[in-house]
């Protein structure tokens, strides 16, 4: 096979020097080195590149860039990646690439069939058709078939990164204008960051065969490069694209192939100024069949001559309704082609170019319109209707289409910018900027090259002045110019016979003329309607070239103007982004950190499973030995702590340490109960309300000394309370003396409790007196233990003997270690949060989470007690007085007993009334098999529960119903003895 | 994802920050006040596009909590009205 056989023996910015070998749909082929998958396909004369998303229409390369709506691909192997252009794929050595919803291949595709039902696949099909009883059921299978590519296979090894970058000047599209702009800004010594989406910089100049300053526009590009590059104040960007424009000139960009090991890079620019140089997109025209292989665009087709030194087709036809086109013929004529026509929809062409064009050999068809285009698996003919003559058919493998310019307003748009509709080019170009930012260039609207560079240079310096640097115009060079061009004659679509052909204003998601006309006739009349009906705009290229031809079909039909009927939101991404670019180092645990208590490494080595306990903190759930099963070792542990004695490493519990001389008035504050009274030395259980009177946190509070109070609070919740006293001292009471400093990491903490406590303290070695008389329930000392300066806590959350020893964090360990040791004899056990939660249940103890989920009061869970009648005011006070004085049945807690005693219910359960699948009158909060009971217990919350004490209940299981008793929310020591023992 | 000048370090990404709502009148005393105005004062949130005035911590950086006026429609950070 002829190989390569449409590459131009010269010319071109490509490296005929390095060959590169590629496959493509099982096909072993060739390229060069500067190719694009797209580029090398077509050297190649590989028409047929893709299948179409719904009817499986062969489909072939359109565009040049991002904007390329016929073609994605499948990239394999080490490359494994869908969906993406072909023609922003750079070709290296080793390539295997297919097209995407095609099988087998897309020149034998067995999905073809679609299109012979065509008729029966309209706009919304799937919606009419799929809706009984239920649309998920179908939803795989109509993935399946319609589809696009197939995700990555395995999680990516490769290092993506996320970074905050700034700059004084974000300059956007290294083209022309944005080139200009760079280097304006660049002399001021603003800190400049230039972007561009492509490999190598240039812009529009890459592909049309512009004179500037006397030589090839490439010649220029190349020394101004060199310049910016030479700036040590300019950072240039390559295969980098801008993607999203936020809030106060946050810019989102993706560089996807940076220098080292990283393999997409995405940076967080905040810039003061930004300069949108960000080109045109070519509008294609819409006409019957514009969707064969060999419909290219007219500039496209440029830059595959003119960069690529590729000739797409041996015989064209120039289809345009302005002047830009004309150039695609002259180029495709020096590069051997044979150019039929220029058809030129307007009735009086431009003069000179027409002069020009036509001295060259080439017939200009003015007022004539291509109606369809004919052909099988590739373009073989277009039919014209010449102004009142008769149709006319020319042979032809390449139709140039143009149907003038859309500005790429993308990102301008995203920043809110304004957008208003030039009757002159038939576009939507920028207004108002909404934020600190300008465009330059053909994204502004603007056409000659000329106008294009002063725009630049000034967009340049005002962005450098605004940014506070002395910024001034640049000298621009002068270019050799076709003078003003002829006004374009806007064409939003070619009135066609009606026949068998599909005229397709959205090529990528195969939305037709008709699927419009039948969204207008079942009432979807406004543009975004439009969309969501049709898809027209919804693929992967977002409709870069299609969308406004769909708002110019739209304006048509109801005789609006294009303005009136507006355009769809745009969105970021501007491109497809794969995820791993934006979650960067994100998902593993180096983002953010597990929190390990000095003792994790000896749970760790004890065989502990380990929790996350809340706030990111690592807690033993449990230590199973050899050969037991979870409960078995749950029960083993909860059974040592109620018989013998237990240690938990209770570190991570939120500790703050308050202090100031209006330390009292804060607890007053925030806590339900009094604190005025609390001696020295003693603590209290404290409950904090919102001020709406629900549940924030329970905790006890030590006082330390004079105005010194030690605070606990829930581990998951320390976080929440920080701010919550940050927020009253700083915002409600900034007159108050008091500091709140977290000292939760300051502490270790090990918690020996059970019946034997008091013997493992002993054996330990402490100089505090440990009796009960002289260190009751309650309350703190301070002294040795092991030989470590302590402080002693006797609070228990087990409802057994408990000593909470707290020691600096640097001899937790130490601490720890001492303590197992002296225990050993008295089979001491450590204990996970498993266990602890089993004991917690068994003493009807609260647990953030479960009983407090943030719509119980304190009256819901029986905590009345716990508010104070005394103090006038505290935060939830009234809120709480309010909810009691109206009445009405509250969920309140209640013990659960199921009727069968093995029966673990599972926590969220709903009750309701006998069972029904109906409204719930309460939930099971928490259940477990209980040692002291040797059965199982449950707690819940049920609509009046205390006056439904002895009631029997059902509870709802997945797939069956379960009866269980209500009783009294503790199981075990009601009278509290065991723990102030 | 917004710039926020925070009065104590100056502007600095939203990430640093954790909004504290629309500021309000300093908690009243709830003796003083109907069933209703309270209820109203817990549950009532200006919430208008246009200047509205927020309070923000600089959790992740000074910790001080400040107000901030901020147009809800644009994002624009406004001067106190009666500096405007």
């Amino acid at each position: 096979m002829n190989a390569e056989r449409r590459r131009l023996p010269a010319g071109g910015r490509i490296d005929r020097g390095r060959r590169l070998r590629f496959s493509f749909d099982g096909r072993e082929l060739t390229g060069c080195g500067g190719d694009t998958l797209a580029s090398a396909l077509l050297a190649n004369g590989v028409t047929l590149t893709g299948r179409s998303f719904k009817y499986h229409r062969p489909r072939g390369i359109q565009g040049a860039g991002f904007e390329e709506p016929a073609t994605l691909v499948q990239l394999e192997g080490a490359d494994d990646a869908t969906n993406l252009p072909v023609t922003r794929v750079a070709l290296h050595d080793g390539l295997v690439a297919r097209s995407v919803n095609c099988w087998p291949s897309a020149s034998f595709d067995l999905g073809g069939v679609a299109q012979r039902f065509s008729a029966l696949l309209p706009a919304g099909f799937y919606y009419k058709t799929f809706m009984w009883p239920n649309w998920h059921w179908y939803e795989p299978f109509i993935r399946r078939a319609a589809g696009l590519g197939r995700a990555p296979r395995d999680a990516r090894k490769l290092r993506y990164e996320t970074r905050f970058d700034h700059c004084d000047v974000l300059v956007v599209g290294a083209g022309p204008a944005g080139l200009m702009a760079a280097l304006a800004a660049g002399a001021s010594g603003a800190r400049v960051l230039l972007v561009d989406d492509d490999h190598s910089p240039g812009g529009r100049l890459l592909g049309d065969n512009a004179i500037i300053d006397g030589a090839p526009a490439a010649t220029w590009v190349d020394g101004a490069v060199a310049r910016l590059d030479a700036m040590d104040n300019v950072l240039r960007l390559a295969d980098a694209t801008a993607w999203a424009y936020h809030e106060h000139n946050l810019v989102l960009v993706t560089e996807r192939s940076p220098e080292g090991p990283v393999f997409q890079r995405t940076r967080r620019v905040r810039a003061r100024r930004v300069v949108l140089a960000t080109g045109a997109i070519e509008r294609p025209l819409v006409f019957d069949n514009n969707d064969l292989p060999g419909v290219m665009l007219a500039s496209a087709v440029r830059v595959y001559v003119n960069r690529y030194a590729v000739r797409p087709g041996d015989r064209a036809v120039v289809f345009t309704n302005n002047d830009s086109a004309y150039a695609t013929a002259l180029d495709l004529l020096t590069a051997g082609a044979d150019v039929a026509a220029v058809v030129d929809v307007r009735s009086a062409a431009p003069g000179a170019l027409t002069e020009r064009v036509r001295r060259a050999g080439i017939d200009v068809l003015a007022g004539a319109q291509v109606t369809t285009a004919h052909g099988g698996r590739r373009l073989a003919g277009v039919l014209l209707s010449p102004p009142g003559g008769v149709s006319q058919r020319i042979d032809c493998d390449l139709l140039c289409v143009s149907g003038g310019w859309n500005p790429a307003v993308h990102l301008f748009s995203q920043a809110r910018g304004e957008l208003r509709f030039d009757a002159v080019s038939s576009a939507f170009v920028p207004g108002d900027s909404a934020q600190a930012n300008a465009c330059a260039g053909s994204s502004n609207g603007t056409s000659g090259l000329a106008d294009c560079l002063h725009e630049g240079s000034e967009a340049g310096m005002r962005a450098a002045r605004d940014a506070g640097f002395d910024g001034s115009v640049l000298e621009v060079p002068p270019v050799k110019d076709d003078g003003p061009a002829a006004p374009l004659e806007p064409c939003w679509h070619v009135e066609t016979p009606a026949g068998n052909g599909k005229a397709f204003v959205d090529i990528q998601n195969d939305v037709t003329l008709q699927d419009l006309e039948l969204a207008r006739r079942e009432g979807y009349g406004a543009v975004e309607h439009v969309k969501r009906y049709t898809t027209a705009g919804m693929g992967v290229d977002q409709g870069k070239t299609g969308n406004v031809n769909v708002i110019g079909a739209l304006a048509q039909r109801a005789g609006e103007s294009l303005e009136t009927v507006g355009t769809t939101t745009f969105r970021p991404p501007y491109v497809p982004v794969e995820f791993g670019a934006i979650a960067g180092q994100r998902p593993g645990p180096e983002y953010l950190p597990y929190r390990h208590t000095p003792m994790t490494g000896w749970h760790k080595a004890h065989g502990a499973v380990m929790y996350e306990a809340g706030a990111r903190w690592r807690r033993p759930g449990y230590y199973p030995q050899p050969g037991e099963t979870f409960q078995q070792a749950v029960n083993r542990e909860s059974e040592a702590v109620r018989e013998a004695v237990g240690m938990y490493d209770g570190s991570p519990l939120g500790k703050f340490e308050i202090k100031g001389r209006d330390a009292v008035a804060l607890l007053e504050l925030v806590y339900t109960n009094n604190w005025h009274n609390l001696a020295v030395g003693t603590g209290r259980y404290g409950l904090m309300l919102t001020d709406t009177g629900l549940i924030l946190d329970d905790g006890v509070t030590f006082r330390l000394g004079g105005h010194r109070y030690l605070m606990s609070t829930s581990t998951a919740n320390a976080g929440e309370i920080y701010r919550h006293l940050e927020q009253i001292l700083q915002v409600e009471r900034p007159g108050w003396q008091v500091l709140v400093t977290p000292v939760t990491a300051q502490w270790a903490n090990a918690t020996v409790c059970g019946p034997l406590a008091r013997d493992v303290l002993t054996a330990t070695g402490t100089d505090i007196d440990l009796d009960a008389a002289d260190f009751p329930f309650m309350h703190m000392r301070e002294g040795q233990v092991a030989g470590l300066p302590a402080r002693v806590y006797r609070v228990s959350f087990t409802g057994e003997l408990s000593f909470e020893v707290n020691v600096p964090a640097r001899h937790g360990l130490a601490l720890w270690e001492a303590l197992m040791a002296a225990g050993e004899p008295f089979g001491i056990t450590p204990v996970g949060s498993e266990a602890s939660h089993v004991l917690r249940v068994e003493k009807g103890f609260l647990s953030l989470g479960h009983e407090v989920d943030g719509t119980a009061d304190p009256c819901d869970l029986g905590l009345g007690w716990v508010m104070s009648r005394r103090k006038p005011d505290f935060i939830g006070k009234r809120a709480v007085d309010i909810r009691r004085n109206r009445g009405g049945p509250r969920r309140e807690l209640v013990g659960l007993l199921p009727e069968n005693h093995a029966e673990l219910m599972i926590e969220g359960a709903p009750i309701t009334p006998g069972g029904r699948k109906c409204a719930s009158e309460g939930f099971v909060s928490a259940c477990v098999w209980s040692v002291v009971r040797r059965r199982t217990v449950a707690l819940g919350l049920l609509r009046n529960g205390r006056a439904r004490i002895g009631e029997w209940v059902h509870v709802r299981m997945l797939d069956r119903v379960v009866r269980a008793q209500v009783t009294q929310p503790v199981f075990h020591d009601p009278e509290g003895r065991w723990l102030r023992g | 994802m917004l710039l926020i000048p925070c009065p104590w370090c100056g502007a600095r990404d939203e990430k640093e920050f954790e909004n504290g709502g629309p500021a309000r009148v300093p908690r009243p005393d709830p003796t003083a006040m109907t069933d209703e105005a309270w209820v109203d004062y817990l549950l009532i949130r200006p919430s208008h596009p246009g200047a509205l005035r927020e309070r923000w911590w600089h959790v992740h950086g000074c910790g001080q909590w400040f107000e901030l006026w901020r147009d809800t429609v644009t994002h624009d950070f406004l001067d106190a009205p009666d500096e405007r």
